[in-house]
């Protein structure tokens, strides 16, 4: 066991708000997980028709004014709806808080692309005369717009910045978060991610003429990680914003606290632009399980990157099959299964979808899996449905990206 | 179109870039943005809608005539009386 912290150096997750296809808040989005239900639809892109993706029905409209939607992007609308959630969860007053001791620090797979295409077709209409371009374009594409829009919205005046990291970004901004925090920069972090790929005809093209752009004749069955007959990923929308404090912090103001954040890592492929590697993926969770001063058989859940893709789901199993053996102590789950890929948001808002588990003991399933690929054998899936479990200290949250980036977090049921 | 009508389009085009706002109670004779929240970003909102539904270009020398909806109503009347 790693030597003991003390409380200021321990980083501790105090509120959560998320929008998810198929849940609004962590209550909604758990017990939809519990109860088998997916929240991928079909949906109308431009230039492609029906497509299947994951939709968010939040109201847009509980903390934005008309105007700031028009003016503003689908992602710092799902931003700006997830921390405001994030600080209710928590029972805080930003009135009675020093904004300036407050940080933003959100993943993103991408940002701009659904507003650059806007504006192309947009002008096409007027034969790509530019002076049709719209001004307000510049502020809706720049990187930092999903996490710029939350302070604008909330006031408040600490840094924020987005992370770029394709889709292992939500956990990078949930561990940039605890960095700030580590290093003294805020008192409050609002870390997360966010997405808005469903805005983008190119993420669901790109995707298809790679062949990894999922179909089925039921869109609920359309996600399918490692079973034999999955076809791709589908593209989702989605944030979850954690409320990240020091846990002198979280304990001098009594709050509830969801979880203790123990470990985390990031590292590199180094090796191709899609297809993912797994030594770094194996390295990624022990540099992780080795910050959190624990072993593999200390994990009580894994959750899964798993996208649905052919040449993904292998790898990552491969991983860890050799990392936690053939049998291992650890539950494994999959939360795209339900929703899709959320991108940018995919990390933080799955590891949102475990957390309930520190109380209630359910490990959600993956879903539709009918038949497990032979290339896919991991034991202790949680298969279709959900399983109640004994012990449930540790988590342990996978989520990689394009680049070949690969980040793990490691959550632990909080123990004074 | 009439100076009346050009009124009611200049103020259908301000309740799409400001949903929130009254706007029942707008005065012709004073300055809009001293009536109702409407920014420089917002401004520029009115002359994309004049240049995307009507071809009217207005120059940036002369934007300080629209401040009114009877000022706007003058300036845009002789490009706009034929639509």
């Amino acid at each position: 066991m790693a030597a003991r912290k003390p409380n200021e150096a321990r980083i501790v997750i105090t509120g959560i708000g998320l929008a998810s296809p198929n849940g609004n808040n962590l209550t909604e989005f758990r017990k939809s997980l519990l109860a088998g239900k997916s929240g991928i639809q079909k949906f109308n892109v431009r230039y492609m028709g029906d497509v299947l993706a994951g939709i968010c029905h939040f109201d847009p409209l509980k903390y934005q004014k008309k105007k700031e939607l028009r003016r503003g992007t689908r992602a710092g609308s799902i931003a700006i709806y997830c921390a405001q959630e994030a600080i209710a969860d928590t029972k805080l007053d930003l009135a009675c808080l020093d904004k300036s001791r407050i940080g933003v620090y959100l993943g993103i797979t991408e940002h701009g692309t659904v507003e650059t295409e806007n504006e192309i077709y947009e002008i096409k209409q007027f034969d790509y005369d530019v002076k049709y371009w719209s001004h307000h374009h510049n502020p809706r594409v720049v990187a930092n717009n999903p996490a710029g829009e939350v302070t604008l919205n909330m006031g408040i005046t600490g840094p924020h910045y987005t992370l770029g990291a394709a889709c292992a970004g939500g956990n990078i901004g949930l561990t940039q978060g605890l960095q700030m925090l580590l290093l003294n920069e805020v008192d409050l972090a609002l870390g997360g991610g966010v997405s808005e790929s469903t805005g983008s005809f190119g993420i669901f093209a790109g995707f298809k003429s790679e062949g990894a752009l999922a179909s089925h004749p039921d869109p609920e069955k359309a996600c399918r990680p490692f079973d034999k007959d999955r076809n791709g990923v589908v593209v989702s929308e989605g944030g979850c914003i954690f409320v990240l404090e020091r846990l002198s912090d979280a304990l001098k103001r009594g709050t509830k606290i969801y979880s203790e954040i123990v470990g985390y890592a990031i590292n590199s492929d180094a090796t191709d632009f899609i297809f993912p590697d797994k030594e770094r993926q194996i390295q990624c969770i022990k540099l992780a399980l080795n910050k959190a001063g624990i072993s593999p058989e200390d994990i009580d859940i894994i959750n899964t990157h798993g996208t649905g893709t052919t040449e993904g789901d292998p790898v990552e199993c491969q991983a860890i099959r050799e990392l936690f053996g053939e049998h291992p102590h650890a539950y494994i789950n999959n939360t795209k299964s339900f929703i899709g890929h959320t991108m940018g948001a995919a990390g933080a808002l799955e590891l949102a979808g475990n957390l309930p588990s520190f109380e209630d003991y359910v490990v959600h399933p993956t879903i539709n899996l009918a038949h497990l690929d032979p290339e896919c054998p991991l034991n202790n899936l949680v298969i279709n449905e959900p399983k109640k479990i004994d012990k449930v200290d540790y988590i342990l949250n996978n989520s990689f990206g394009m680049l070949g980036i690969n980040s793990v977090v490691i959550v632990k049921r909080f123990e004074e | 179109m009439t100076k009346e009508q050009i009124k009611d389009t200049i103020l259908e085009i301000i309740a799409q870039i400001i949903p929130d706002e009254d706007l029942s109670n707008l005065k012709s004779d004073i300055p809009i943005r001293e009536q109702v929240e409407l920014d420089s970003m917002d401004f520029l909102d009115i002359i994309m809608e004049l240049r995307k539904r009507y071809g009217i270009e207005v120059p940036e020398d002369d934007y300080m005539q629209l401040a009114t909806l009877d000022s706007s109503a003058a300036y845009l009347e002789p490009r706009m009386r034929e639509l």
